[in-house]
């Protein structure tokens, strides 16, 4: 029975700690199924948390902190788009530039806020599914925002397998030549792919915020975005594959938490390496099962504009 | 080759002709990419139920033309009219509700995703919350049966031959009710058995009032298979006629401007063997090998052809040769001495020689100069490097004796290679590659995309090479090119090639079998069966 009273909390929190690396994995899931590569989550993350915190601080409302969030991600995502798909400029590189402006725009902006509270969501037990034996503990006695992302991968995979506008998103990921012959806009739909993934991203960010902590320190994303970029590629672009790897990453970081706090001797910088190693593991295995040809056939490319 | 669909329809297609407006109307089209002009006020008609062939060399404008009309360029100056409506310019979306579908050279469909999903992109309103692919599915299955273009609507893209592809690119504008379909090189990639099959199919589209404008530069299609045809020479229609009224001769006239080069055959000789391939097994990372069990043989003095459909092997053959791949199994013997470990450099040093296929990919570095690409494969050699310092001015002046003796158009040997055009590029890679002298050498493609005079000139060259001994491996999609400068083909089918048969005298059908796999047994006496099928 110790280890039902050690698993569940466990599983519960790697549920918590997995929600941010969901929203933000299925945020760049969203952006690389239309084309564009995004290596600017960590930043939007960061910037989003606070544009959250800073939100609920003076407005006292959670539910306009997290939209804040969301909107902030999508603000800073369109930078990204702008220089990518407007200017063709390299991917990669703005993706890069979009991280560290990111995280040094909230560290400068932040620091009237170090160490200050915030309202945010707190954990409640939900309806009748929080009675559900085990499954009631690690799912259902969450906060509002993870409720929210169970959700999202069901509208997921809705949005690409059932409406047209998904049809058009994936055909402007894999072939932006073969969208634009349809009569498509092949640049309208690579916005909308990357402003809606931006969006999601920054609700990732606000949940860091406003429900993992309800304070404001430097370094909230914690290298989150950056697993969740690897994530996008554990998931084969998938969103169920990606609820299973967010899971397993917050898994392992509440894990190396509550060795810490137990007082193993094990140093607590290798532990903080664990969701690293793991990631590389994970990138290792993907790439070993050659699936490669899962990737959105366009993934990186730009859209040179037509004479 | 597609005779009776053409008889049928002959009588009642001239009645329509002379009682109907035309479907299609381009006026005075002019379209400048900087100082090229590539389109110089094209005028052209298309009449209800007529099968018009659009014909003109490489770099001739007929691509853009077409993309004019699709909405895909904007034209400077030009109208389009269909059904007698002028076409907003600039907007595929506007020629595909006008009726206009286009069949791109370049398939524009996207792997990853069925056969479904690629002819429905675009066809359903944003304000439907679901797609209806039961409906679709109906649609679609209805076209198939009708035009008898069959493909499994959910199969993947990537799953399907390229013969397939293109049927489902026609299937995706007939899906939008295409009245007008525009087929850019429809051809370039099919066997003949295909080609014969995607014209009765287009003959029947005809048939049932369709018009269509197919682009092309195989005068054998034309005559075979269109009502009338406008050739177009520098951006310019420089001839039009019916097809019954003109010759190939006449056409082929008018698209160069002059009389085709010839090249000069010289008899063939029977030289020794020089490049033996022996069982060459290559696995690669797929279930199927990529070579399985190739037999080849090479003698000196000879072109040996190599034909079939792309994907079949023929990249792996060239890296093979090139020494960039190392068979799992097999053996390759060149000069009487086998290939231990085959690299580039060991493959130099037997004295194979290169063209490769991608000639600004592989062939040669765009950005480095005509002196650098010409220097790559001597630079080491104690004439032009003394204790790995380069001796540029040795180098310069082999350079410039090689841009002399090719009659490579740069202006100085000091200009990035990119500027040449793809003639001159193919120019530079035989220069580089003739003047070490090799005495095997392996050509991929030689003529992709290049005008009728630099293709005369590289046949040519290989000719000559060959005539000086060396044997040539000649890896092509054309069979025509083929049945022109070789001696012998071979016919290569998911990694392995037919017995060879003499170029003189096979005919096309056999070959084509042979392409389409129908006699795929390497091993079977093919030159016989090639003849029978006749």
């Amino acid at each position: 029975m110790l280890m039902w009273e050690f698993i569940i909390p466990l599983m519960a929190a790697a549920v918590q700690s997995g929600t941010p690396i969901l929203y933000a994995t299925l945020g760049e899931m969203m952006t690389e199924k239309g084309g564009v590569l995004n290596l600017g989550v960590e930043g939007i993350m960061a910037v989003a948390a606070l544009a959250a915190f800073v939100t609920s601080f003076a407005t006292g409302s959670p539910w306009l902190a997290f939209l804040a969030g969301g909107t902030a991600g999508l603000a800073f995502a369109s930078l990204h788009a702008f220089v990518c798909i407007t200017c063709l400029g390299n991917q990669v590189v703005s993706g890069l530039a979009l991280t560290i402006l990111g995280l040094g725009v909230s560290t400068f902006l932040g620091v009237p806020y170090v160490g200050l509270a915030a309202p945010g969501f707190d954990p409640f037990a939900f309806p009748l599914l929080s009675s559900i034996p085990v499954l009631g503990d690690i799912f259902f006695r969450q906060d509002m925002l993870v409720y929210i992302s169970f959700v999202i991968p069901f509208f997921f995979w809705f949005f690409f397998r059932r409406t047209s506008l998904g049809l058009h998103v994936a055909a402007t990921g894999e072939m932006p030549a073969a969208a634009a012959a349809a009569g498509l806009k092949p640049v309208a739909l690579r916005y909308f792919a990357v402003l809606t993934g931006g969006f999601l991203i920054g609700l990732g960010g606000a949940y860091l915020s406003l429900a993992y902590t309800h304070l404001w320190t430097n370094g909230l994303s914690g290298g989150r975005g950056w697993i969740a970029v690897a994530l996008v590629i554990f998931a084969f672009w998938r969103p169920g594959r990606a609820v299973i790897g967010a899971y397993l990453f917050g898994g392992v970081m509440a894990f190396q938490l509550r060795l810490q706090a137990m007082g193993t001797h094990i140093p607590s910088s290798l532990l903080l390496m664990l969701p690293y190693l793991l990631t590389i593991l994970v990138l290792i295995l993907s790439a070993w099962r050659g699936r490669r040809i899962d990737a959105p056939a366009a993934l990186g490319t730009n859209i040179e504009p037509e004479a | 080759m597609t005779g009776p669909p053409r008889a049928m329809r002959g009588g009642p297609s001239c009645d329509r002709d002379s009682m109907t407006e035309p479907v299609l109307k381009l006026s005075g089209v002019t379209k400048a990419f900087g100082p090229v002009m590539a389109n110089e006020n094209v005028t052209l008609e298309l009449r209800p139920g007529e099968m018009l062939a659009l014909l003109g060399e490489n770099g001739a404008g007929k691509t853009t033309l077409m993309s004019i009309l699709f909405g895909h360029y904007v034209a400077d100056s030009g109208e389009v009219e269909v059904f007698g409506r002028a076409l907003p310019a600039g907007s595929p979306r506007a020629a595909l509700a006008a009726g206009v579908g286009m069949v791109h050279q370049h398939f524009t469909l996207a792997d990853n995703m069925t056969v479904l999903d690629n002819v429905m992109l675009g066809t359903e309103s944003l304000l439907s919350p679901t797609r209806d692919t039961g409906a679709a599915l109906t649609r679609l299955t209805g076209l198939m049966e009708r035009f008898g273009l069959r493909v499994n609507p959910r199969a993947m893209i990537r799953s399907l031959s390229v013969g397939e592809r293109q049927r489902v690119e026609i299937l995706k504008a007939l899906y939008r009710d295409a009245r007008i379909l525009i087929l850019d090189e429809p051809t370039a990639v099919l066997t003949p058995q295909e080609a014969q099959h995607l014209f009765a199919t287009l003959h029947q589209m005809v048939d049932q009032g369709l018009s269509v404008i197919f682009i092309t530069h195989k005068l054998r299609e034309v005559m075979a298979a269109s009502d009338r045809c406008v050739v177009l020479r520098h951006g310019r229609v420089v001839f039009e006629a019916a097809t019954a009224e003109t010759s190939a001769g006449e056409l082929a006239r008018a698209m160069v401007g002059s009389d085709i080069p010839r090249t000069s055959r010289p008899e063939p000789r029977q030289g020794k063997e020089i490049l033996y391939l022996d069982a060459i097994t290559v696995r690669g990372r797929g279930a199927t090998p990529l070579l399985d069990g190739l037999n080849l043989n090479l003698r000196s003095h000879e072109i040996l052809g190599i034909a079939g459909v792309s994907g079949n092997g023929q990249a792996q053959l060239a890296d093979l040769l090139s020494g960039l791949i190392v068979p799992d199994d097999g053996q390759m013997v060149i000069h009487g001495k086998r290939v231990h470990a085959p690299s580039p450099a060991a493959m130099l040093a037997h004295g194979v020689g290169r063209v490769p296929d991608d000639r600004t990919g592989t062939g040669l570095v765009a950005d480095m100069t005509v002196l650098e690409n010409l220097s790559t494969e001597v630079y080491r050699l104690p004439a032009f490097a003394r204790r790995g310092i380069m001796n540029f001015k040795a180098l310069a002046s082999r350079a410039r004796q090689l841009v002399q003796a090719f009659d490579i158009r740069c202006p100085s040997v000091d200009t990035p290679v990119r500027t040449l055009s793809g003639g001159n590029m193919q120019k530079l890679i035989l220069a580089r590659v003739l003047s070490g002298a090799p005495s095997v050498i392996l050509v991929n493609q030689p003529t992709w995309g290049l005008d009728v005079g630099a293709t005369a000139y590289v046949h040519q060259q290989l000719l000559d090479a060959a005539a000086r001994g060396a044997g040539v491996v000649l890896i092509s999609e054309d069979l025509d090119e083929l049945l022109q400068v070789a001696d012998r083909i071979q016919v290569m089918y998911q990694g392995s090639l037919s017995a060879p048969v003499p170029a003189a005298g096979v005919d096309r059908a056999g070959l084509g079998l042979l392409m389409s796999g129908s006699h795929a047994s390497p091993n079977a006496a093919t030159g016989t069966t090639a003849r029978s099928a006749a």
